[in-house]
């Protein structure tokens, strides 16, 4: 259980570094820079393939809109 | 370098603010290289030499779908930013498997994005990023739909004893709990990410983690990136730990992560958009 419960924060932890190194850092022209949608396939396959570790495999990226609520402030603000 | 070999790109910052070659030495890459700076017009990008057979683009299009070389690849990526960045220098994050042919590639790229890129290293210097995530831990809150669980807070199952009508009533009144639960732990959420907005630079919201991604925990309400001026990061991780504190009363679970690079905020525009992945215009 312990093993299971490590195991599970060192997937979560590295959903945290890839939401990070996939959707975030600059996007700069390579020579061999895949597409975004590439790196987007990419996301979806590589979120179901870490939660398929349990039962469940949700589809993790479905359409999401941020409460207008939350976002008002930032698109006002900066 | 002869085209057996190719050169990933980690990250660009400014000339003065990158380590020496000897901070760099013991550094190793995504393919257990050595990492080198590539100089041009006041901007370095740090590159390691890779061979091409490992990292063209069909061989990373099939890498990147294994997770063990994936997590990998984006834990030596990490390392490479996080040392560059300790000295407090202003480090730009790549995007990961940003691949050149050669020197003459990467110095291309400094030369053609030299104005976005000096503005993005002006905007983020002295900046790094924290994450919070929020998570309901209510058992009214706990969403059926984001757990799966069979067992647990649903509504009881109807007996023979339970009319028809008692059952719709009970099942409503239910519903009408969890609705309750969840709407006090979205308003928890707001408060967290309105105490912290009022302490950042800039914000960015990600899509709430789904299902099993979520954590074991119950259903992830707030997942955000805060840009935060690295002088002010004791008063941010006060706030937060002060609201972590709290999170409980409303049945709420605060995560902190960080301090990062400013990974989220590196490929933005100033106008702090929430919405993912845009590149600099």
């Amino acid at each position: 259980m312990t093993g299971d419960g490590l195991l599970v924060q060192r997937r979560l932890s590295l959903v945290d570094l890839l939401d990070r190194l996939l959707a975030g850092g600059v996007v700069v022209a390579g020579d061999l820079t895949l597409r975004i949608a590439d790196v987007d396939l990419i996301r979806i396959n590589l979120h179901a393939l870490i939660s398929s570790i349990d039962d469940q495999v949700p589809s993790p990226w479905e359409s999401w809109e941020p409460r207008e609520s939350w976002v008002s402030r930032e698109e006002a603000g900066a | 370098m002869n085209h057996e070999e190719l050169l990933y790109a980690y990250a660009v910052t400014r000339d003065d603010g990158t380590p020496g070659a000897g901070d760099l030495e013991t550094l190793t890459g995504v393919a257990g290289e050595s990492v080198r700076p590539v100089r041009h017009l006041g901007l370095t990008t740090l590159v390691g030499q890779v061979p091409a057979a490992g990292f063209d683009e069909a061989a990373l299009r099939a890498s990147l779908e294994d997770v063990a070389w994936l997590e990998k690849a984006a834990r030596a990526h990490q390392r490479v930013i996080d040392a560059v960045s300790a000295g407090g220098a202003c480090v730009l994050p790549l995007r990961l498997a940003t691949v050149y042919r050669d020197e003459t590639g990467v110095r291309r790229m400094l030369a053609d994005r030299h104005a976005q890129l000096g503005a993005a290293l002006d905007r983020l210097d002295g900046c790094v990023e924290w994450g919070v995530k929020v998570h309901a831990v209510g058992s009214a809150g706990q969403a059926p739909a984001a757990t799966g669980s069979s067992s647990g807070a649903g509504p009881p199952a109807p007996r023979a004893a339970m009319s028809g009508r008692d059952y719709l009533r009970s099942r409503a009144a239910a519903r009408h709990a969890d609705e309750e639960g969840a709407r006090r732990e979205d308003e928890a959420a707001r408060g967290i990410h309105a105490a912290l907005t009022a302490l950042a630079e800039q914000t960015r919201i990600y899509p709430p983690r789904q299902g099993s991604l979520a954590g074991p925990s119950g259903r992830n309400v707030l997942n955000a990136a805060y840009l935060v001026r690295r002088e002010s990061g004791g008063r941010f991780t006060s706030a937060a730990a002060g609201l972590a504190g709290l999170a409980p009363e409303d049945g709420v679970r605060l995560e902190l992560t960080g301090p990062w690079a400013p990974y989220s905020f590196a490929g933005q525009a100033t106008t702090g958009q929430p919405t993912a992945g845009e590149e600099i215009p």
